[in-house]
């Protein structure tokens, strides 16, 4: 029976980029909680031998030929950018060994 | 007047000159701007597009020009379409201010077939809710009881169209975000077989499960918008490519000989007692057509619903894993580059939306995949294996699209609740068959009820067939709704 | 105190494992068609995908699966008829999808080799895995921000993994040599370091010998050429040979390399080491590999180093030492090939490799040029040595020659004929001039008489002035031997 303590949700948040606020934490840690409870009927059903299904109706990998296309110009493809400097995006820096 | 007019009937009209697409334009937006505000269905009007669309139909017809197949009907997308320069937010804070450089597949399609595309539709944030009140930008209500949700998460797309602010919008479905509130709002839903319509331009929810669909009021209608959008599309790997039929073409064939199933498994759900009527009441006439009914079996029916928010959330939380503010969409301020991640996304998601993340985060964390999302895979195997058994005797599976009809807003607060109302749409997106919700009665107060149908892969056109019986038998006719006018 | 390095080894032994990731030669990306050239402008080779906006989708590049195949096949590894791509999560800015697509459970190939050479001694280093992925962008640290620069993200790579089984840093430096040499000689990558288009990571430990079980290992990043790898290799052996030594324990880290000052230092672990969340990646179908497309490969696969190494001693019997320095290269190889097949005689390649290995080289390195480049054809190369061994001209005349085409690009029978400097090889001629070269110098043969054998040189070079070099050598001296007595 899962139940999050604080630390593994802190975790995850970790993992997932969310900074959520205290009271986001243990509403959180209580409502996965539960629902990860439901999820027991699954480990319940026997699925021996069963292949995992990837796609519903079964494909097979279709390819591209290798012809280059123009891509978009710079102003386009960087028009969403907050913060540039010239035509280079920029972001605060990692703090060198303390990879985010 | 000509908001309720059908897809056909407008696009029949302009083609003949009996109205110009200006006028129908100016019409469409006069409708949107006085029912809008309180039905809250669109969060963006592509004005000029709108109205440059007109011009070029104008432009064709009077110099004798080919037209296409939806020359000059108003079509509206909900939000998480693509739509080259109109700004794309799916709902999201996180894509506020967000310009898209090219179109989606569909949206390109539409454009191509005449469609005039009015502009984008309200949803759950990410395509992530069933009531459209997890939308982050406005309310959109059931025109049908303005106190009611409209469902969702494709809620704008299925009020505009119950109200008629367009002649049909496209929505999205991952766990029945199309089927769900046209079901709630007494419209035409159809989620095709997963792979019928291109993903290309539409913004990821779970990659193995949404489709894109038309949301109408006649069974007509949808056909006609499914044949525009529907075909294999080089853009994207999970297209099929399978031959387009004629999806208009013996749509009055009828039911007689045909063989429905019944499963045992959704009718021994609790549904609401005027639901459960109305669909009794769609089985008798659907009977009294010709169709014989049996009772099937889907065994693993009760396993969809974990095997679905095991799978989706997954999904999801890799889909979403994009939006950090570095190349698009809003930034938050920040020391360093952790922090910029962390603020931009805890600010920028909504709590359903974190909620799903953290979920699916969790359970592909190393040593959990198995039996989670690997266990969630095999389970959804076996679901399929009902559906393939289940057709081996029948030709199409009807049940209720929903349990109950729309609910209040602030009705489901408890995620899990709000979790358990998709419980008759799912199974259909985990085994990748096409789904259509169809009006087929009104509850004692007055609110739709819609029938669900399940058909074999790329059987769309038995759906729409059997679908256009209901219609024509138990379907609410002339009947409009009556909330918000 | 710790004891030297060397006796450390008597008792210690350094276990490596490379992970190599090599750009593919494509021209557009890995599942987006934006080109892959590299050294232009920033942000210039973007596309939807590539900037990960929403909605996009990726589709497989045909021409990198094909070049991954065969590098699979030459390698000797079994290959997946089905195999998936998988999602990598990772937060970086360089990473726009918050995703690398990558393969982890079933990747395309398996269970392959490398064959080195080190110390003279054959070495088979098995593979583990090589399989497919894309590149990410590039990240330039300035001062309190990073500038991002996307056009090298979604650049195939193929990532090759070798088993812990290289012992020593100059193994590890000459399996990259030979991986470096093989992608390049199968023109599935032009491998230039310098342009990040081969990149390597080495995972090092040390043990007891005679200890079945691997120790911590370390892994160093930036290793970005083949000295570097055999100092950062050799500096982390001794690095983690004196911890132990001194009863201390080797921290599982990840060390970057800092060539300038000629050691590592860790990059602080990353929280909880990284859970990449790997699942297969919904949205690309299984990759199928079938017959008909291994048959292409195996059809267009060139002939490789070591199957050539063996057949340049045995068909045409070069040295050991010949045949290696033109596998060193598939372009030498090529030439080679070209200029035996141009070439009707049979047992000309060792005639045909001299004059390439002396001559040709030595005019391309002055120039400054490789062999791709040389001025001189194949067919031409040949052509020369024809003349040459069917005794039409000296060698000594050959390389005046050789000199003359490689300059103009004129045929050499053409400017054999032009000077007129076809080899005598008549024997009443040159007995003729062999006589009037004696007798015109009596004071010298009775010098050579009398037993003074440098003399005789005086005479061949006497009989080479008169008839302008052209004097079949070995006929002069046989017909002067006879003239002169002995």
């Amino acid at each position: 029976m899962p139940t999050l303590t604080r630390k593994e949700v802190d975790e995850i948040a970790l993992l997932a980029r969310l900074h959520l606020e205290p009271e986001e934490l243990e509403r959180l840690r209580t409502e996965l909680g539960t629902i990860l409870d439901y999820f027991v009927t699954l480990a319940l059903v026997d699925t021996t031998g069963v292949p995992p299904m990837t796609h519903a109706v079964p494909m097979e990998m279709v390819l591209r030929p290798d012809e280059p296309q123009p891509s978009l110009p710079v102003d386009v493809a960087l028009k969403g950018v907050a913060k540039r400097d010239g035509d280079l995006i920029v972001v605060p820096a990692i703090i060198p060994g303390n990879d985010p | 007047m000509s908001e309720f007019w059908t897809v056909a009937e407008t696009a029949r009209r302009v083609a003949a000159g009996e109205i110009t697409a200006y006028r129908l334009v100016e019409n469409v937006l006069t409708r949107i701007r006085n029912v809008d505000r309180e039905l809250g269905a669109f969060l963006e009007l592509d004005l000029d597009g709108a109205r440059n669309a007109a011009s070029e139909i104008e432009r064709r017809r009077t110099s004798g020009e080919p037209l296409g197949s939806l020359a000059g009907v108003p079509i509206a997308l909900k939000d998480n379409l693509v739509t080259k320069g109109v700004a794309t937010t799916a709902g999201s804070k996180i894509l506020k201010g967000w310009i898209p450089p090219y179109d989606a597949t569909v949206v390109e399609k539409l454009r191509a077939a005449g469609a005039i595309l009015v502009g984008k539709t309200n949803l759950d944030e990410f395509g992530m809710g069933s009531s459209t009140e997890r939308s982050s930008y406005r309310k959109t209500r059931n025109p049908w009881d303005a106190s009611r949700v409209p469902g969702g998460s494709s809620g704008g797309s299925a009020a505009a169209v119950a109200a008629g602010l367009c002649a049909a919008s496209l929505g999205t479905d991952t766990g029945g975000s199309i089927r769900q509130p046209a079901a709630f709002t007494g419209v035409v839903g159809l989620k095709p077989t997963y792979g019928r319509v291109s993903r290309w331009g539409v913004v990821a929810f779970a990659s193995s499960l949404d489709q894109v669909g038309p949301i109408t009021r006649t069974i007509a209608d949808a056909a006609l918008v499914l044949q525009a959008i529907a075909g294999h599309d080089p853009r994207d790997a999970t297209s099929l490519n399978a031959p387009v039929p004629s999806y208009s073409e013996g749509l009055d064939r009828g039911v007689a000989g045909m063989t429905i199933g019944l499963p045992s498994e959704y009718f021994n759900h609790t549904i609401d007692a005027d639901v459960r009527a109305a669909i009794e009441r769609t089985m008798a006439a659907l009977k009294d057509k010709g169709a014989k009914l049996v009772e099937v079996s889907l065994p693993h029916a009760e396993l969809a619903l974990p095997a679905y928010y095991i799978i989706a959330p997954a999904e999801a939380s890799s889909n979403l894993a994009r939006y950090d503010g570095v190349r698009y969409g809003k930034r938050a301020e920040a020391q360093d580059l952790l922090d910029l991640y962390r603020k931009t996304r805890g600010a920028g998601f909504g709590p359903e939306v974190k909620r799903r993340i953290m979920l699916g985060t969790y359970t592909l964390r190393s040593g959990y995949y198995d039996a989670y999302y690997k266990k969630a895979q095999q389970v959804r195997a076996l679901i399929k294996r009902d559906f393939d058994e289940a057709f081996a005797t029948v030709d199409v599976i009807l049940t209720p699209t929903t349990p109950t009809a729309a609910f209040r807003f602030g009705a489901k607060v408890d995620p899990l609740d709000m979790y358990l109302a998709d419980v008759f749409t799912l199974s259909c997106n985990l085994a990748g068959l096409p789904g259509l919700s169809v009006p087929c009665g009104l509850t004692a107060e007055g609110l739709p009820v819609g029938a669900q149908l399940l058909g074999r892969p790329l059987d769309e056109a038995t759906l729409l067939r059997v679908g256009a019986v209901i219609e024509a038998t138990v379907g609410l006719g002339e009947r409009r709704p009556g909330g918000i006018t | 105190m710790t004891r030297p390095v060397t006796a450390l080894l008597e008792e210690w032994e350094p276990v490596i494992g490379l992970e190599v990731h090599v750009q593919l030669a494509t021209k557009s990306k890995a599942f987006s068609p934006s080109a892959t050239t590299f050294g232009e402008p920033p942000n210039s080779l973007t596309d939807p995908l590539v900037l990960g906006l929403p909605g996009t989708l990726p589709v497989f590049n045909r021409a990198a699966l094909e070049l991954a195949l065969r590098l699979g096949v030459a390698t000797s590894s079994q290959i997946r008829a089905r195999s998936r791509f998988a999602r990598k999560h990772y937060f970086y800015p360089d990473l726009p999808k918050g995703y690398q697509i990558s393969q982890y459970d079933e990747p395309l190939c398996e269970h392959g080799h490398l064959d080195l050479i080190v110390g003279g001694v054959l070495k088979r280093v098995k593979l583990t895995r090589i399989h497919l992925e894309e590149d990410a962008g590039k990240n330039t640290h300035v001062g309190a921000v990073s500038h991002v620069d996307l056009n090298r993200a979604g650049i195939p790579l193929v990532e090759v993994v070798s088993e812990p089984m290289l012992t020593s840093a100059e193994e590890a430096a000459e399996f990259m040599r030979s991986l470096h040499r093989l992608v390049r000689w199968l023109e599935i990558s032009e491998a230039d370091m310098e342009k990040g288009q081969l990149r390597c990571d080495a995972n090092v430990s040390v043990r007891l010998r005679g200890e079945d079980r691997l120790g911590t290992r370390t892994e160093l990043k930036n290793i970005n050429s083949f000295r570097f790898v055999q100092n950062a290799v050799d500096h982390e052996i001794a690095r983690q040979l004196r911890i132990v030594d001194s009863g201390g324990r080797i921290e599982r880290e990840t060390r970057l390399w800092d060539a300038d000052a000629g050691q590592s230092a860790p990059m602080r672990s990353k929280e909880e080491a990284n859970d990449y969340r790997y699942f297969p990646d919904p949205d690309l179908p299984p990759l199928v590999v079938d017959a008909e497309l291994m048959a292409g490969i195996l059809r267009t696969l060139p002939e490789l180093p070591g199957a050539r190494f063996e057949r340049y001693q045995k068909e045409h019997g070069l040295s050991p030492d010949d045949a290696r320095t033109l596998v060193s290269d598939r372009a030498l190889a090529d030439y080679f090939d070209a200029a035996c097949t141009a070439h009707p005689g049979e047992r000309s390649g060792r005639m045909i490799a001299n004059w390439m290995l002396t001559e040709l080289l030595g005019a391309l390195n002055a120039d400054g040029k490789d062999i791709a480049q040389s001025p001189m054809p194949a067919a031409m190369l040949s052509a020369l040595v024809v003349l040459v061994e069917s005794g039409t001209i000296s060698g000594k005349i050959g390389k005046e020659i050789f000199t003359e085409s490689y300059a103009s690009g004129e045929a050499p029978l053409a400017i054999v004929e032009r000077r007129g400097v076809q080899q005598i090889s008549d024997e009443a001629a040159l007995w003729e001039v062999v006589d009037r070269v004696v007798k015109a110098n009596p004071k010298q043969a009775e010098g050579y008489a009398s037993g003074k054998d440098g003399l005789f040189g005086f005479f061949v070079g006497a009989v080479m002035k008169e008839t302008q070099g052209r004097a079949n050598p070995i006929i002069t001296s046989d017909l002067l031997h006879k003239r002169l007595g002995r």
